[in-house]
């Protein structure tokens, strides 16, 4: 049926696509701001779609932190604060552990760790709340599907589910494989180099067993990572966060390094699970809740230093604002910060005749209050030429592996030294991306100066089968969201041990591959069936594929994230 | 615009609701009362139309006092702003004709006291009585047009002119656009589904939605129940003595056998699969004909 008034186009003063931190940061500030600002978020509700590690950190030289934009976050929409900290270097059983809590506290205003669908649900209803009072609202299940041009400009956005809709500003809060960026050039989704993997697991559990287990008062958490060879030579680490009432375990991997090992994350993620210095937390009953994965922009490589198009501007991961800083990730934070600073230079910039007159002023306020050059800090590309050149790092490797290396970094005085090196934030943030820093360096620690442990674990982690089952689909039916352009193994095939729910040999995930006979030559092809796909967007990196996300509500759901 | 939508209340034919007696009757009492399940479709297209131009949506109802219910049901579904509910022992066992008067009865009883309407919509045919008369009945006795089978529904306030697409089944379905001045009565098809395309559209839905949590767990407050003698109606012409149908004897319709036997085979389990087989052969020889290829065994 056409609509009478079909053609007057909608219009808002402000559209926000996506309702993570960063959409939520910017909407906010922007009905502060008295902004008429339409919030559009393709999960049924907002958090549905989103997984972090996640610990959420409020920086003391941050210009926004998410208390300051809402007020009651800390009591109603996280779990724990993270009072200690700690890394473990492992060997084998052998392992050696660090307190880390020194690089945690710099800087740091609190630290709580957070659960994505709990959290951004809250987040959404008090931008519902904020964003009425100017003529908007957050809309769930609506998926923003490009960008409206008129002449060649970016004017607004277009939608599965509405008709297009003309803004002022388009906030691109849209996260990682953003396709508003895709298509506004400002980012590519084609070097796996620039991204991390994600996989994590919830797993439940009582309070008092966790304040029991962690030696810790109900009103206190704990952070631990993890390194070393347990996770074979895939260059990442493992983490443990404590909530509520579950904890958060998980891995972030370099993405190029997960597929030039050819290594299954879910198989990685066990790794940790099972291994015994997990044991004593972990116990006898393992009861997972969600399983779950994502990719993670590595700033330091991509976050745009100018991120903005005409009338478009990126925040968060939709930007690569995405730090690691050595084990500490820190997306959400820099996410509301940017979200913050768009909608003010929105504000100054009202009226200003040229359309990209906020975005300019938005990347001026990125470099002024030092956010970018905590992103993408120019030292490091400077480091990068050299620190990464193999050369360089095939020498440092060989000098470690030898009885020489071993010996200076096992003698006491070393043990010290790491531990302050660990705890710089200056020299952890810029380490490498090499074996070096995630594998080698961690399993001689844990070999010379780490305890044995003596225990085994008895958990027994769910199959990918188990865990895909649990998961709760909307499946669009003939429809999928991702197509293979080039089924050949060379071009596609590292998605079947890349993506977090297929597996060599496992008929029920997205990605098989299979032997096909073709004019008399045996071919390995890859076949793609989107049914149980996470929405991770690896193979939107590693295969070759034609990939959008679902339709507004449609695809996975997370409880947890 | 304002609407008014007739909903009533059905036997809940759900399984594990429902309750029949050894005979295979309806057992009225046992069984919960549900709202008709495709006024649904006639309540959707009620808020479309507030959605879309904003107004007032009233929920109307003949029967017992226990089809408030239903009306807080419908306030609850799609969010009416308030329910109307025509109940009395005079009223009880109307036919069609009957509930017609009645309900067109109550439709004036509005206009004097509440206010005109512009739009009437009904469900497609009740659950229990499917005779499917009682919406265009109540047209004729309003003297009203009636768009019946309505698949998608577009109303222009200015000419107060009604555009709706209407499903006409036949040996092969047809979708007819039709025009009708207002007011009008609005008959919605079960494959009516509500569009929202513009976000100002779904930011009303969710607002009339988060409006209506309150209002509807205060229903009795927005509840008026009006009696025979409200509806000025004459008791000889309306309830059973105002029923010209008889309705002589119901046949119930026999029982379906309830156990049947069933023999689980594996299909690895060759020897099950041959006696099963077996079982199949004197049928396939029928089917078969003579030039099925077990013609010669099974045929002698
Ligand atoms: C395993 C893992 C561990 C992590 N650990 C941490 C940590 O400990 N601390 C930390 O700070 N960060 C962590 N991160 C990173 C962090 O999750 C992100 O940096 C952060 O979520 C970015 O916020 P955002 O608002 O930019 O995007 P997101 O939170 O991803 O939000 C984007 C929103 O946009 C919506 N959306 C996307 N596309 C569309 C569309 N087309 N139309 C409408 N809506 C759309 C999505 O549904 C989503 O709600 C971790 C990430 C992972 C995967
Ligand atoms: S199919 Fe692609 S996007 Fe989906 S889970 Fe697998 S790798 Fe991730």
């Amino acid at each position: 049926m056409t609509d009478s008034n079909e053609t007057d186009r909608e219009h808002y003063e402000a559209v926000v696509v996506g309702c993570g931190p960063g959409g939520a940061a910017a909407a906010v500030r922007l009905a502060d701001h008295g902004i008429e600002t339409l919030v559009l978020e393709r999960g049924t509700d907002a958090g549905s779609k989103n997984v972090s590690g996640g610990l959420i950190y409020a920086e003391d030289s941050a210009p926004y932190t998410i208390d300051d934009l809402f007020d009651g976050f800390r009591e109603e929409a996280s779990e724990r604060p993270v009072t200690d900290y700690y890394i473990h270097n492992m060997a084998g059983n052998k392992v050696k552990s660090y307190d880390l809590t020194d690089l945690h506290e710099d800087d740091t205003d609190w630290c709580d760790a957070v659960l994505r669908r709990p959290m951004d649900s809250w987040l959404a209803e008090r931008v519902h709340e904020k964003t009425s009072e100017t003529g908007g609202g957050v809309l769930t299940n609506v998926r923003v599907n490009g960008l409206l041009r008129e002449r060649g400009r970016i004017v607004g956005v277009t939608c599965d589910e509405l008709d297009p809709i003309e803004a002022d500003i388009v906030v691109a809060a849209d996260g990682v494989n953003s396709e508003l960026a895709r298509e506004a050039g400002l980012m590519d989704w084609e070097d796996p180099n620039e991204w991390f993997q994600g996989v994590k697991a919830v797993v439940e559990m009582e309070p008092d067993v966790i304040d029991d287990r962690f030696d810790i008062d109900e009103d206190e958490g704990v952070a631990h990572l993890f390194s070393g060879d347990l996770f074979e030579d895939v260059r990442g680490g493992g983490f443990l966060y404590t909530n509520e009432d579950s904890l958060s375990i998980g891995t972030v991997f370099h993405l190029d390094s997960l597929v030039e090992e050819q290594a299954e994350p879910h198989e990685l993620l066990d790794a940790l699970l099972t291994h015994p210095l997990l044991a004593r937390w972990l116990g006898d009953e393992y009861d997972e809740r969600e399983y779950s994965a994502k990719l993670v922009p590595d700033s330091k490589k991509v976050a745009h230093r100018e991120p903005y198009r005409d009338r478009l501007v990126l925040v968060g991961d939709a930007a690569g604002q995405m730090q690691a800083q050595g084990p500490i990730i820190k997306g959400m934070n820099h996410a509301v910060t940017a979200g913050a600073l768009a909608a003010d230079a929105f504000a100054v910039t009202r009226g200003n005749a040229d359309p990209a007159a906020a975005g300019r002023r938005y990347t001026q306020m990125l470099e002024d209050s030092g956010t970018m050059d905590k992103l993408r800090p120019r030292r490091y590309d400077l480091a990068r030429t050299v620190g990464e050149r193999d050369r360089v790092t095939d020498a440092v490797e060989r000098v470690l592996d030898s009885r020489v290396g071993s010996l200076a970094i096992g003698n006491p005085i070393a043990d010290r030294l790491l531990q302050r090196a660990y705890n710089s934030p200056f020299l952890v943030s810029m380490l490498p991306d090499t074996r070096t820093g995630y594998v080698t360096l961690p399993s001689i620690i844990g070999e010379e100066h780490g305890r044995t442990l003596h225990w085994e674990s008895s958990v027994e982690p769910p199959s990918l089968d188990e865990r895909i089952g649990d998961l709760t689909y909307n499946t669009d039916i003939g429809n999928p969201h991702i197509e293979v352009r080039d089924t050949s193994f060379e071009a596609s095939g590292a998605a079947v041990y890349a993506c977090p729910v297929s597996a060599e040999d496992f008929g029920g995930g997205c990605y098989r591959s299979e032997e096909v006979k073709r004019n008399g030559t045996a071919a390995t092809v890859v076949s793609l069936d989107t049914q149980p796909c996470v929405e991770c967007g690896t193979c939107a990196v590693v295969a070759d594929t034609e990939w959008e996300h679902p339709r507004g509500g449609k695809g996975v759901e997370f409880r947890e994230g | 615009m304002r609407s008014v939508v007739l909903t009533k209340g059905v036997p809940d034919f759900s399984d594990g609701a429902v309750s029949f007696d050894e005979d295979g009757h309806l057992e009225r009492g046992k069984t919960p009362t549900v709202m008709n399940p495709n006024d649904a479709f006639a309540l959707e297209a009620a808020l479309q139309t507030r959605v879309r131009h904003g107004g007032h949506v009233s929920g109307m109802s003949m029967g017992p006092p226990g089809y408030a219910q239903v009306l807080e049901e419908a306030m609850e579904a799609v969010y009416t702003d308030d329910s109307y509910l025509l109940s009395d022992r005079e009223l009880a066992a109307s036919d069609t004709w009957a509930t017609a008067i009645t309900l067109s009865a109550g439709i004036e009883t509005y206009q004097e006291e509440i206010g005109d309407v512009d739009l009437l919509f009904a469900g497609f045919k009740t659950a229990d009585g499917e005779t499917g008369q009682t919406g265009p009945q109540t047209a004729w006795a309003l003297d009203w047009p009636i768009v019946t089978h309505v698949i998608a529904l577009d109303i222009d306030p200015d000419e107060r002119l009604l555009r709706a697409k209407r499903l006409v089944e036949g040996d092969v379905d047809e979708i007819e656009t039709v025009e009708a001045p207002l007011p009008c009565m609005v008959v919605t098809d079960p494959e009516f589904e509500p569009t929202y395309r513009k976000a100002s559209h779904r930011l009303t839905h969710k607002r009339l939605r988060e409006e209506t949590q309150n209002r509807a767990a205060a229903h009795d407050r927005h509840l008026t129940t009006w009696d025979h003698e409200d509806l000025n109606l004459d008791p000889d012409y309306i309830g059973l003595d105002g029923s010209p149908t008889i309705v002589s004897s119901v046949d119930p319709i026999p029982k379906a056998p309830s156990e049947r036997e069933a023999t689980m085979v594996d299909p690895g389990d060759s020897e099950g699969m041959n006696e099963l087989l077996g079982e199949f052969q004197p049928y396939a020889a029928a089917t078969n004909g003579a030039d099925g290829p077990n013609a010669a065994e099974g045929g002698d």
